[in-house]
C-alpha cells in the first residue's frame, strides 16, 4: 500500500513503517515557542528539571506576539524567556525580527522534518513539505527535553486543485473556499495533503498562506509535496542543500478526495465569527470597515505586501477607515523598502507596524472598538479575537483588505486591479 | 467518580472564548487568570462554577489556539471534566496532558443545571436529573496512559519516555 505524506514522513522520523491510526514516536528536527505559551512551557520544563535534549533538534524561542511588549507583564515574561535562552543555549528571536512561522520557513523548516511549535499555526511549514503541528506548551516542555513527542499518524484528505485562479484570486482565496465548504472542523485530527496542477504551479507563499489555515478547519497537519518550487524557495533562502523531493505515493489511501476548480473560485471572505462562514466579497458589498489589517503568518510576506501595494500605489485611504500593515519578518520588511512598497502605503496613509504578530490576536497595536469592523488578512475571526468581543472581524486576501483601505467597505478587488 | 453540575455551552466554543488574546499579560499570573474562565462566552461562568462541575458543550469545542492556558483555566476553575459532542485536537490533547478529561458523547441529553454523575472507569454519564444514562467514546489508549499518570509532565518523570 502506497503512503501519504504524512505517513511517509512519520515513517522516516520514526524509523517504522506506519500507517495511519497508528501512535508513533518521532524525532524532532525544530521545537519552539512564542511569548505567550513559552512562559509556561519555561516553567514546566523548570519545575519538572527537565535539561534541554542533547541530541535532539533545534530548541527555538521566538518574541512576536507582543512585540514590543505593550506592557509589564509581558516585559516580565519576555526577560524570562531571553534568560531561559540564555542559560541553555537556544536560539532567541527577540522583538523585530518577525513572526515565528515566517522565521522558521524563511530560515529553518525543511522538506520531511517533523516540527512542533507552541503556535496552532505551527502547520505553515507543511507548506514546505514539513510535517509542522501544533501543541500545547507541555508537550514542547518535553519535546525541548526528550527531543521527540508523540503522534498519532492521521488519516488523509487529498485536496486536488486544477484550473487557473481568476486575475484578483489568490492562494487566501482557496483556502477561504475550502474551509467554506468543509467546515470548522472538517478535517479535525486529519492531514490537509494538497495536490493538482493548480498546487504544482503555486510558489511557495501562498502554499505557505493555504498551510497555515489548514488548523482553521481543524487539521493536524496541512501538507504539500516538496517539489521545484520548493527547491526554488529554498535556493532564493541560501538553503538550496536542504531540498529534497517528497512526494505521495501515487496509489496513497485517503479518506477522502475533494476537488476543487481553481477557476471557479471568486475573492472570498470569512465573516464574524468564524472562519467557515464565508461569502464571497462582493456579496458583501456595502460593509463599512474601520481598519484594514494586512500582515501575519497568513500574508505578511512580500508577495501579499507586493498585491496590496499595487492596488494602493497612488491612491489614498477612506477617511474612515484607518490601515496598519505588519510585514511578517525583518527580511519582508527590508525587501519591501527596496522594493518602495513601504512608501507606498504611507503615502497611502497606512501605518507600518514592525515585524511581528501586531494586531492579529487582540493584545496591541490596532485593538478594536466597540461595534467595529475589521477585514484582516490574518487567519481567525473569532469573537474577541482582535481585543473586543464587541467588534467585528472579516478575513480576506491583500487584494481585498487593499481594496476595502480605498472605499472604506468590503469590496471585490477585481473592481480596482 | 465525579460528581457536579452541568454547565452548558453551544457550538465552536474557542479558545478566544475560554481566554481571549487581550488577556495575555495575565498567562504569568494563573489565578488572576483564571477569574476571566470562558469571560467571552458567559461572563457569569467563572462565578457559578464549584470544584467538580462539568463543561457541557456541542460541537468543535477549544477549537483555535494551541494555548494550554485554556484547559488549564478550567482545571483551575474546578471542572472536574468537559462532556462535548466534539473537541479540537490540540484543545484535547492539552486538557489530557493536564489531568483533565474530555469526554465525547452525546450532550444534547444533558440539559444546563443537570447533576451529573460521570465515572471513568465504567465510562458512564449518570444524568440525576432526568434519569439518563449516557455512554462517552473511549479515550484512546496512549491518552488514556497520559491522563492516568495525571498529566503529561508527571507521565514523562515517571517513565523518563514515552511507552505508549
Amino acid at each position: 500500500m502506497g503512503k501519504t505524506l504524512a505517513e511517509k514522513i512519520l515513517s522516516r522520523k520514526s524509523q517504522v513503517d506506519v500507517c495511519a491510526g497508528d501512535i508513533v514516536v518521532a524525532s524532532v528536527d525544530l521545537a519552539f515557542v512564542q511569548d505567550t505559551t513559552g512562559p509556561l512551557t519555561v516553567r514546566e520544563f523548570e519545575a519538572a528539571g527537565f535539561e534541554l535534549s542533547a541530541n535532539g533538534g533545534k530548541t527555538v524561542l521566538f518574541l512576536d506576539h507582543a512585540a514590543p511588549s505593550p506592557n509589564c507583564q509581558l516585559s516580565t515574561d519576555h526577560i524570562l524567556l531571553r534568560s531561559f535562552a540564555r542559560r541553555t543555549g537556544s536560539r532567541l528571536f527577540d522583538v523585530g525580527e518577525g513572526v515565528c512561522h515566517q522565521i522558521v520557513a524563511e530560515s529553518m523548516a525543511k522538506p520531511g522534518d517533523v516540527i512542533v511549535g507552541s503556535d496552532s499555526h505551527t502547520v505553515t511549514a507543511g507548506g514546505l513539505g514539513a510535517f509542522a503541528t501544533g501543541m500545547g506548551s507541555s508537550d514542547i516542555a518535553v519535546a525541548f527535553a526528550l527531543g521527540k513527542t508523540w503522534l498519532r499518524v492521521p488519516e488523509s484528505i487529498r485536496v486536488m486543485v486544477n484550473g487557473d485562479l481568476q486575475k484578483g484570486v489568490y492562494a487566501k482565496d482557496l483556502i477561504l473556499h475550502l474551509i467554506g465548504l468543509i467546515g470548522a472542523d472538517g478535517a479535525t485530527y486529519q492531514s490537509l495533503e494538497f495536490g493538482g496542477e493548480t498546487i504544482e504551479k503555486m510558489p511557495v507563499s501562498g502554499r505557505l498562506t493555504i498551510a497555515n489555515m489548514a488548523i482553521e478547519a481543524g487539521a493536524k497537519v496541512g501538507l504539500f509535496a516538496a517539489d521545484e518550487m520548493t527547491h526554488k524557495y529554498l535556493i532564493e533562502q541560501a538553503r538550496g542543500d536542504y531540498y529534497q523531493s517528497i512526494s505521495p505515493d501515487t496509489d496513497a489511501s485517503y479518506i477522502k478526495t475533494i476537488e476543487i476548480d481553481a477557476a471557479g473560485i471568486e475573492p472570498t471572505v470569512s465573516k464574524p465569527h468564524t472562519v467557515d462562514n464565508t461569502a464571497l466579497a462582493k456579496e458583501l458589498k456595502g460593509t463599512r470597515i474601520q481598519q484594514v489589517f494586512i500582515g501575519t503568518c497568513t500574508n505578511g510576506r512580500l508577495e501579499d505586501l507586493a498585491v496590496a501595494a499595487t492596488i494602493l500605489e497612488g491612491k489614498k485611504r477612506h477617511p474612515e477607515t484607518r490601515v496598519i500593515i505588519a510585514p511578517a519578518s525583518k527580511e519582508v520588511l527590508l525587501q519591501a523598502i527596496a522594493a518602495g512598497y513601504i512608501q507606498t502605503f504611507i503615502e497611502v496613509g497606512a501605518v507600518i507596524l514592525p515585524p511581528g504578530c501586531a494586531a492579529c490576536l487582540g493584545l496591541h497595536q490596532g485593538v478594536l472598538g466597540e461595534g467595529e469592523a475589521c477585514l484582516s488578512t490574518a487567519n481567525r475571526n473569532f469573537k474577541g479575537r482582535m481585543g473586543n468581543p464587541d467588534a467585528f472581524i472579516y478575513l480576506g486576501s491583500p487584494a481585498t483588505a487593499a481594496a476595502a483601505a480605498i472605499s472604506g467597505e468590503i469590496t471585490d478587488p477585481r473592481e480596482v486591479l | 467518580m465525579l460528581k457536579g453540575r452541568a454547565f452548558k455551552f453551544g457550538d465552536s466554543i474557542s479558545t478566544d472564548h475560554i481566554v481571549p488574546g487581550r488577556l495575555a499579560h495575565l498567562r504569568s499570573n494563573l489565578p488572576e487568570l483564571a477569574k476571566h474562565v470562558l469571560e467571552d462566552a458567559d461572563p457569569t461562568f467563572a462565578s457559578k462554577v464549584k470544584s467538580g462541575d462539568f463543561i457541557v458543550a456541542g460541537n468543535n469545542f477549544g477549537l483555535g489556539s494551541s494555548r494550554e492556558h485554556a484547559p488549564l483555566v478550567i482545571k483551575m476553575s474546578g471542572v472536574s471534566a468537559i462532556l462535548v459532542k466534539s473537541v479540537a485536537r490540540i484543545f484535547f490533547r492539552n486538557a489530557i496532558n493536564l489531568g483533565l478529561p474530555v469526554l465525547v458523547c452525546d450532550t444534547d441529553k444533558i440539559s444546563d443545571g443537570d447533576e451529573l454523575e460521570v465515572d471513568l472507569e465504567q465510562g458512564v454519564i449518570n444524568d440525576k436529573s432526568n434519569g439518563n444514562k449516557l455512554t462517552f467514546k473511549r479515550i484512546p489508549k496512549a491518552m488514556l496512559s497520559i491522563l492516568n499518570e495525571g498529566g503529561l509532565i508527571p507521565y514523562i518523570k515517571k517513565h523518563g519516555d514515552f511507552k505508549l
